[in-house]
């Protein structure tokens, strides 16, 4: 089929406001890759440049070996799930779904016969005579996935496409896209801000802060090895605890305990990183602890997050991930610092240091 | 044990109690002078009984049937009404897509649109009269500078152009007022919805059909008929700009009727006229309203 591949992609509005910065991105024929980021990343922008509903300042978007940036959207067979869905509302499902196959002046029965498909496998059959105001949310999340499919186009776009639905519904509708896109062969483009979305649906990640591409990986690997501080404190949930500390020697220390550093980091000054779910109770031959006053406890079901002041410093707060069945202390908590668990990031350049 | 009934019984008493004065408004301004007009147009009551009401039956209708001027002023109201509702709607229509793009200075754009219609007619209706005015206008001004006419024409004072000066001078005034309406209807339509045509391979034009005009269909029909009405019962200004003439040229059904009641006193009579164009203008507005509450069965 057909590759996207976005070289030295650029976009901005005026001299201060500049969503995009020379990204470039490879998107294989049956990758699914996600666009994650928070709010004003760019990562929306990023889809309305490959869509072509927005100009690039500098560089190009290919499709296959096609430069398609001059091309207006409709000449660069792509489909587009868009947040609001974007249903036309004075036309049937029906109509909606093939809108696109008719503006193209397929024939009738060719159609028809791609529109029953598509149907089928997303089960509209029975509403294919309905408008969209007489559906329910997921109903038109349905019809908005069947008008992208139906077409069979060379690149899939989609934008949150699940952030409208209610949290019971996404979760449900999550697992079925992930089926749906697992039988196509495009390249698929998905933007959100869900983590939980990024982590189960794609193949590959790209981490977006401020306009600038900040990792891209499986996203095993983004979870596993965050390559700054800023993915590491966006991926994951809850949030790792990151703690700016000072050096002395080989060892820093954090409050009252001193932790060695890994051979061969230079920097002045570090940043110590751990997942709350990687803090655990301490077993016999623990070489790093830390212990401290508990001030908060969420119960979360299966575990409790558990939130404590480090005895020494008032102001250095940890969280960890503890089974709810686990039996410990309030007052003093010991938790262990697994040193394969830790992340070691650059104070300066907020760049990661370990491998 | 009070029973459902009667609790559903009291509130409709409440409901009806509530609604009371609003309704004795109602009657006393509306429905009154209707009924009293309808009355009064069997009864002959002008010069010739000494402005004394004279049951006459249908006399008055009788004599509606074989009166030229009438007619003249029926077929003058239906040329108007035409010509003033497509040209705003046709100009109304561009200006709000016009509108409706996304341009610097929109905001001024948008208040100097609405400004002719903000304006007092009386004022608009004496401005045109002297744009169009033979000797001293602009209008022939300007023909005459770019050669166009040799000698200044009396535009007020042939039939045919008076006619056409006083729909140019409506359509300049309501045009405006069409586009904001039909505005509000174009940005009832999402963006995405354009987005997602153009990504299904819509050209700008196909949009135009397919999305846009469907959606301010509605509007589209609500604005005809709002002009309708008023472009039927126009009077302000024709009766500044023209009068009505030349030779009841530009008389249309309103200006006849102030005639007929203010200058000659016939009251039974412009009882009467009242009455058939109340009912004509009654007749398309329902079937109007039939039009578009199937419009919306469709739409939904």
């Amino acid at each position: 089929m057909a590759k996207l591949e976005l070289q030295n992609l650029a976009k901005a509005y005026s001299r201060d406001i500049v969503p995009v910065k020379q990204l470039n991105l490879v998107v294989e024929d049956n990758e699914f890759l996600t666009l994650v980021g928070p709010s004003g990343c760019g990562k929306s922008t990023i889809l309305r440049l490959i869509a072509g509903l927005d100009q690039p300042t500098e560089g190009r978007v290919m499709i296959g070996d096609r430069d398609v940036s001059p091309l207006p959207p409709g000449d660069r067979n792509i489909a587009m799930v868009f947040q609001s869905y974007a249903l036309y509302p004075h036309m049937t499902v029906r109509d909606n779904v093939a809108s696109g196959l008719k503006l193209r002046h397929l024939p009738a029965g060719d159609i028809q016969k791609r529109v029953q498909e598509v149907s089928g496998v997303l089960g509209l059959d029975p509403l294919l005579d309905r408008k969209p105001a007489k559906l329910s949310g997921g109903q038109r999340q349905r019809v908005a996935l069947a008008r992208a499919l139906v077409r069979n186009p060379d690149v899939f776009l989609l934008d949150e496409p699940l952030s409208n639905l209610d949290a019971l519904l996404r979760e449900q509708v999550r697992a079925d896209l992930k089926q749906i896109f697992a039988d196509q062969k495009s390249p698929i483009v998905y933007v959100t801000h869900d983590q939980t979305e990024a982590m189960t649906l794609s193949t590959k990640v790209a981490v977006l802060n401020n306009g600038y591409l900040q990792q891209l990986g499986h996203p095993h690997d983004i979870y596993k090895t965050p390559a700054n501080r800023f993915v590491a404190s966006f991926i994951g949930s809850p949030q790792m605890n990151l703690v700016t500390l000072s050096r002395t020697g080989n060892t820093v220390t954090l409050s009252d305990f001193t932790i060695p550093l890994p051979i061969g980091i230079q920097a002045a000054s570090v940043v110590l990183g751990i997942r709350p779910e990687h803090l655990r109770l301490p077993r016999e031959g623990d070489a790093h602890t830390v212990s401290g006053q508990v001030f908060l406890v969420e119960n979360l079901g299966m575990h409790d997050l558990v939130s404590l002041r480090v005895q020494g410093d008032p102001t250095l707060t940890l969280r960890a991930l503890l089974p709810a069945d686990a039996a410990w202390s309030r007052e003093n908590l010991q938790l262990a610092l697994p040193p394969e668990s830790i992340h070691w990031f650059d104070g300066d350049t907020e760049q990661r240091l370990t491998t | 044990m009070v029973s459902r009934d009667y609790i559903r019984r009291r509130e409709q008493r409440t409901g009806w109690l509530l609604m009371l004065p609003a309704l004795l408004v109602l009657l006393l301004v509306y429905a009154f002078p209707i009924l009293r007009a309808f009355w009064l147009s069997f009864f002959t009551e002008n010069l010739s009984t000494n402005l004394e009401p004279v049951f006459s039956g249908l006399d008055n209708y009788g004599l509606m049937v074989g009166d030229g001027r009438f007619w003249q002023s029926m077929r003058n109201t239906a040329v108007f009404t035409l010509f003033t509702l497509f040209f705003e709607l046709g100009l109304g229509l561009i200006i709000a897509l016009a509108l409706d793009q996304a341009f610097r200075g929109r905001g001024l754009a948008r208040t100097i649109a609405i400004l002719p219609w903000a304006l007092p007619t009386a004022l608009i209706a004496l401005a045109w009269r002297w744009i169009f005015n033979t000797e001293f206008g602009v209008w022939n001004d300007m023909l005459m500078r770019l050669h166009l006419i040799g000698n200044p024409v009396n535009w007020l004072g042939e039939p045919f152009w008076a006619m056409v000066a006083v729909i140019a001078a409506d359509v300049w005034k309501t045009t405006s007022f069409v586009a904001i309406l039909l505005l509000a209807g174009l940005q009832s339509i999402s963006q995405d919805l354009y987005e997602a045509h153009a990504l299904d391979g819509a050209s700008p034009w196909q949009s135009f059909r397919q999305i846009t005009l469907p959606l301010i269909a509605p509007q589209i029909v609500i604005t005809m008929l709002f002009r309708f009405a008023q472009s039927f019962g126009i009077f302000d200004l024709i009766q500044v700009m023209t009068g009505g003439g030349p030779g009841g040229a530009t008389e249309t059904v309103s200006i006849y009727i102030y005639a007929a009641v203010m200058r000659y006193l016939d009251f039974g009579y412009g009882a009467a006229l009242v009455t058939v164009t109340f009912l004509v203008l009654v007749a398309v507005v329902a079937l109007s309203w039939l039009y578009i509450s199937r419009l919306r069965a469709k739409t939904e």
